[in-house]
Formats: C-alpha cells, sequence, structure tokens
C-alpha cells in the first residue's frame, strides 16, 4: 500500500470523529439505555450489511441481492452449532460458511452480464429457502430450530466488533490495489481484463469477502429470534434493505452507505412501531422509487452539490 | 402410460398461461429493458380485477376485454413516467437496467401492498366451468382448456401483430437495438412504453385466465414473475418465439416435478435457470 500521498491531517480528523463517536455507541449499555441499545443494535447490524454490500457492488456495479442468503446461512450456522460451541467460535463458523457460499457462488455467476447476476442472485435466496424447508418437512423432519439466546449487551458489543472489522476492511479494499481493480471493473470490465487485471479472481474474492460480514452478522442476530426456520431466515427484504440503504446514503462517498443506513433503519424502526405499520411497504417502495429517481447519487451527493454551490467552487465539468 | 399423458397434458395446459406472463415479460425486459419485478402484481391485479367483476355478475371470460386496456394503459403510463426518466438520467444502458430494477422492486412493494390493503391475504377463488373433459382418459377441467386455448389464441395474434404491422416493425427493430431504431425515425419513447403496456396488458389477461382454473390470492405475483424470468431466459430475450414455446416447456418440467415432488416444483426452476445461464445464456431462440 501506498501511503505516501495520504494527507495525514485529514486522515488524522476523520479517524478522531470516527472514534470518538464509536466510543460513545460503546458506552451505551454502561450508562443503562435499553431502548437506545436495541435501537442500536439494528443501526449496528444495517451499518455492517450496507458497508459489507458496497464493497464488491458498489464498486464494480454487479447489483448482489444475495444478502439475505448470506445472513440466512449465519442464521443457521447459529441455530445448528450455537448450542455446542461460544458464540465466538459460530460467528466464525457462520462468516466462514458465508465465504465459501459466496465463493461458490461467485466462481458460478461473477461471469454472468450485470443483470442476469441480479437475478440470479435474488433467485438463489429463494433457491435455498425452498431447499431447506424441503430437507426439513421430507428428510429431516426437523421443522423449524431454538437457538441459544444472548444478552442484549453481548449482542451489541458483537455487532460493535464486527463493525469495526468491516470498516476497517472496506477502508483497506478501497485504499488498496485491489480497490482499484474493482473501480476499473465498474466503469469498464473489458478495459481493465485488457489492462492485465485478473478481472475474475478480483470480483469472486471481492464478493465472498464481503459475504463473511454478512453471515457474522447473521450469526450474532440469530441469538436474538427464539425461533428460526426458513422464512425467517431467508427474508428477501434483507437483501433489498441494504442495497436501497446504500444507494440512498450515497455510493459515491466512503461514510455515504453507513450514514443511509443509520437514517434508513431509524425511519422503518418508526414505521414499523407507529400507527403507519401497515404502510410500510408501501412507503417503503416509494422511497426506493423516488431515490431512483431523484436522488442518484444519494443524501452524501446531495449534500456534495449543496455545498458546491454555497461555497461557490467550481463544479466539475459533467 | 395415463400418468405420463395427465403430466405432458397438464403442463401444455398450464403452459399456455406461462407462455402468456412470458411474452408480457419479454416486450418489457427484451425490448424496453426493463427487468420488471413487478410483472407479476399486474398479473395478480388482473387476476383480483376479474374476481371482483365476477362477483357482481360479469362472465369471467368476458372480464379480459376490461382488464387487458386497462392493465395496458397503467403500464404505458408507469413507463412515460417513471422509467423513462430514469432511462433519459442514466449515462449507459447498465446503469439503466440496474436503476430500473431497482425502481421496479419499488413498484412492487407499492402494488402488493395497495392490493393486500384492498383484498387482504386470504384466498380467493370462484367456480367456473369446472365440468370435466376426458382427454384419452385423462380428466381435465374444463375451464384450464378454455384458459390455454385463450392463452394461445392471444399469443398466435401478437405474433402477427409484430409480423404484419408497422408498429410491429418498429417493436422488432426497437428489441434490437433501441438507439439506432431511434435515429432511424422510430418514436422510441412512445414504442417503448408500448411494449411495456403491451407486457401488463399480457400479464393482466393471464391473471385473468389464472382467476377461472386456479385460486388466487394477492401475494401470489412473484411466483409468476420467477417463472417468467426463468420462461424468458430458456428462449431468449426479446424472442417472442421463445417464450412461447418456453412456457410450454417449463409447464410440463414443473408440472413433472411437482407430480413426483411437490416440494421441489419451484427449486427445479431454479436448477433450470441457473444450467441455462451456465450453458446457454442466449436461451433456445437466441440469437
Amino acid at each position: 500500500m501506498d501511503f505516501s500521498r495520504t494527507d495525514w491531517i485529514k486522515t488524522g480528523i476523520n479517524l478522531g470523529i470516527s472514534l470518538v463517536i464509536l466510543v460513545l455507541v460503546a458506552l451505551m449499555p454502561v450508562y443503562g439505555w435499553q431502548y437506545g441499545v436495541s435501537l442500536f443494535t439494528y443501526f449496528l447490524l444495517y451499518i455492517i450489511l450496507a458497508v459489507s454490500w458496497t464493497i464488491f457492488s458498489g464498486t464494480t456495479g454487479y447489483i448482489s441481492l444475495a444478502t439475505a442468503a448470506f445472513y440466512g446461512v449465519g442464521i443457521y450456522a447459529a441455530a445448528i452449532y450455537g448450542k455446542e460451541y461460544p458464540l465466538i467460535v459460530v460467528v466464525l463458523i457462520g462468516a466462514f460458511a458465508s465465504f465459501v457460499v459466496a465463493f461458490f457462488v461467485g466462481a458460478i455467476t461473477l461471469r454472468l452480464k450485470g443483470i442476469y447476476f441480479a437475478m440470479f442472485t435474488f433467485g438463489l435466496v429463494l433457491l435455498l429457502k425452498e431447499v431447506i424447508y424441503f430437507w426439513e418437512i421430507d428428510i429431516s423432519h426437523i421443522r423449524g430450530r431454538f437457538v441459544v439466546l444472548q444478552s442484549n449487551e453481548t449482542i451489541f458489543y458483537y455487532l460493535l466488533g464486527i463493525l469495526v472489522v468491516t470498516m476497517i476492511v472496506a477502508y483497506l479494499i478501497k485504499r488498496s490495489k485491489y480497490g482499484l481493480a474493482l473501480q476499473s471493473i465498474g466503469e469498464n470490465e473489458e478495459a481493465a481484463a485488457h489492462m492485465g487485471i485478473n478481472v475474475t479472481m478480483v470480483k469472486i474474492l471481492s464478493y465472498a469477502v464481503s459475504a463473511i460480514f454478512m453471515g457474522a452478522a447473521g450469526v450474532v442476530m440469530a441469538t436474538k429470534l427464539t425461533y428460526v426456520d426458513p422464512g425467517v431466515a431467508f427474508n428477501p427484504l434483507m437483501s433489498f434493505n441494504p442495497v436501497l440503504m446504500a444507494i440512498f446514503g450515497g455510493l459515491g462517498h466512503f461514510y455515504g452507505p453507513a450514514i443511509g443506513a443509520v437514517l434508513f433503519s431509524y425511519i422503518q424502526e418508526v414505521l414499523t412501531t407507529g400507527d403507519l405499520k401497515d404502510y410500510y411497504m408501501l412507503i417503503f417502495g416509494t422511497i426506493l422509487v423516488a431515490t431512483i429517481l431523484f436522488l442518484p447519487a444519494g443524501l452524501i451527493g446531495l449534500i456534495q452539490n449543496i455545498w458546491r454551490r454555497i461555497s461557490g467552487a467550481k463544479r466539475a465539468p459533467a | 402410460m395415463e400418468d405420463l399423458l395427465r403430466m405432458v397434458l397438464g403442463g401444455l395446459l398450464i403452459g399456455g398461461i406461462y407462455s402468456l406472463v412470458s411474452m408480457g415479460l419479454t416486450l418489457q425486459y427484451g425490448v424496453a429493458r426493463v427487468l420488471n419485478i413487478a410483472h407479476g402484481e399486474f398479473l395478480m391485479f388482473g387476476a383480483f380485477i376479474t374476481f371482483w367483476l365476477q362477483q357482481n355478475h360479469v362472465n369471467p371470460l368476458l372480464t379480459v376485454v376490461i382488464v387487458a386496456p386497462l392493465m395496458f394503459i397503467v403500464g404505458f403510463i408507469v413507463y412515460r413516467t417513471l422509467f423513462t426518466t430514469i432511462r433519459l438520467k442514466s449515462p449507459n444502458p447498465g446503469v439503466f437496467e440496474s436503476n430500473a430494477l431497482l425502481a421496479a422492486f419499488g413498484l412492487y412493494f407499492i402494488v402488493q401492498n395497495i392490493a393486500v390493503r384492498i383484498w387482504g391475504t386470504t384466498p380467493r377463488s370462484f367456480a367456473y366451468l369446472s365440468g370435466s373433459v376426458s382427454i384419452g382418459g385423462a380428466l381435465f377441467n374444463e375451464n384450464r382448456l378454455v384458459a390455454a386455448a385463450f392463452a394461445i389464441g392471444i399469443g398466435i395474434i401478437f405474433y402477427l401483430f409484430l409480423a404484419r404491422t408497422r408498429t410491429g416493425k418498429a417493436i422488432r427493430a426497437a428489441s434490437q437495438d433501441a438507439t439506432t431504431a431511434g435515429l432511424m425515425g422510430v418514436n422510441i419513447n412512445y414504442t417503448l412504453a408500448l411494449c411495456f403496456g403491451f407486457g401488463a396488458a399480457m400479464a393482466g389477461v393471464a391473471g385473468a385466465l389464472i382467476s377461472v382454473c386456479y385460486p388466487i390470492n394477492t401475494v401470489m405475483g412473484l411466483g409468476y414473475t420467477v417463472i417468467a424470468i426463468v420462461v424468458v431466459t430458456l428462449g431468449g430475450l426479446g424472442s417472442i418465439p421463445g417464450s412461447f414455446i418456453g412456457g410450454f416447456i417449463l409447464g410440463v418440467i414443473g408440472t413433472a416435478v411437482t407430480f413426483w415432488e411437490p416440494g421441489l416444483a419451484v427449486a427445479s426452476y431454479y436448477v433450470i435457470f441457473i444450467i441455462l445461464l451456465l450453458v446457454r445464456p442466449k436461451g433456445i431462440m437466441g440469437k
């Protein structure tokens, strides 16, 4: 990695702010703010999912709708191994299982062009769901499983830990030559291949790496559920939420997906608990359509545009 | 032997409806470049409008005359407002496809939620032409035969429309290369919206036919969308005859798998989809 062009002051300020936020969030359970802990559990979860989704899909433009599949693999890892091993081991098992699944899926499908890939990954969620249903009903005769529960604080700190790892890995990938390779794939895959980038390898590896965090988050969140069956574990909405959050926040900036995740999971929390519960999907759909139509660069893009107007800086030629 | 006959004929009958749904999607995806996840929701709406009209004593087969134009108008307007805007804002076709896919997902959530608000999630059904006919010893309901005949008839009429008329020619030109067709004097925004509208109309008609034969509910749409996507891939993107034939093939395969193990029917569609994407992504009729 090349550190010679790093702007140390800017990096320091960024890092400092991140650390302060991290410490404040980490201290939350200590002050015993229960609602805050459960609210932030979802913030952390969706930040992990949105950021890890962006590692691969945000840069390459291949829209993966398989987040729910890897998340569900994590949930099932917790359901199967949760009783025998301590949580930290199960998290590693879930992460590894997701990595392996994503690696194979990537190896099969990443030769496909954009939209086929999106369809295939969405199909994967439904396929896993159907096959596990079939397996449980007809072959193993175990309908649904119970998961060892963990306290809210344990879940919170585990997610926080995974989040920190996710952010560091995402940052390092963005800074490394793999990040550049991913970006050039996103801009023009053929040109990238001609420049000597092993396009298939880079795509498969980064896809599999991004699945690690989804699987790990699935394991931790499974300990919040008492009962697991394929319908619970492989919920397609878990595939769309991260995509929407990342685009809503803005793919162009490192913190965009994270900001989108926090705002959106807050909106979700307000909508699903309030009087508008029945219209949640309707509002969700409307925001999705409106975001695509009016905020293609996300909130961050909007803010950057406004800031440019105010500060009067020259706009880059489009 | 009787089982085999029942399996194949039953598959061909449901295949007629699959063909109709898939021809609709191949117009929307193959020509208008929108992978319309909400396709099945148009179908569901068609089914429920038929159900509602039937409750008000309208002959279910006559409702096709109402459902088709209604869905066409809805589809046309959706394309002209939503997808045309996205298309004009997108820097290249790849970006348009992924943004349109996400917008279609949004549309799917909106339409389904509206339907669930209106009709709830309980399955509905009504009886129409439910006597049975014997073909070579196997029994089939009259309504399924009528529905399949309707589907095949509409398929053939639409194929002739594409092959013989000026508008059909414009649609075929747009399916090959929309930008170039636009340069050749085809009013491209209008033509693409037309395709999207025809697609929605076919989904609506298919829904009307489904409601005649099977119980319907408000969350059935996605299942048919998935089937249509598999058939469109099978038949070749943008190929109307391909989707027509593909529908029957998938109908037979689906019925055979259901006959053997009902839990694996949906899984078998994905297996076909995966094999196709790996072996022949252009489909059987693709160029």
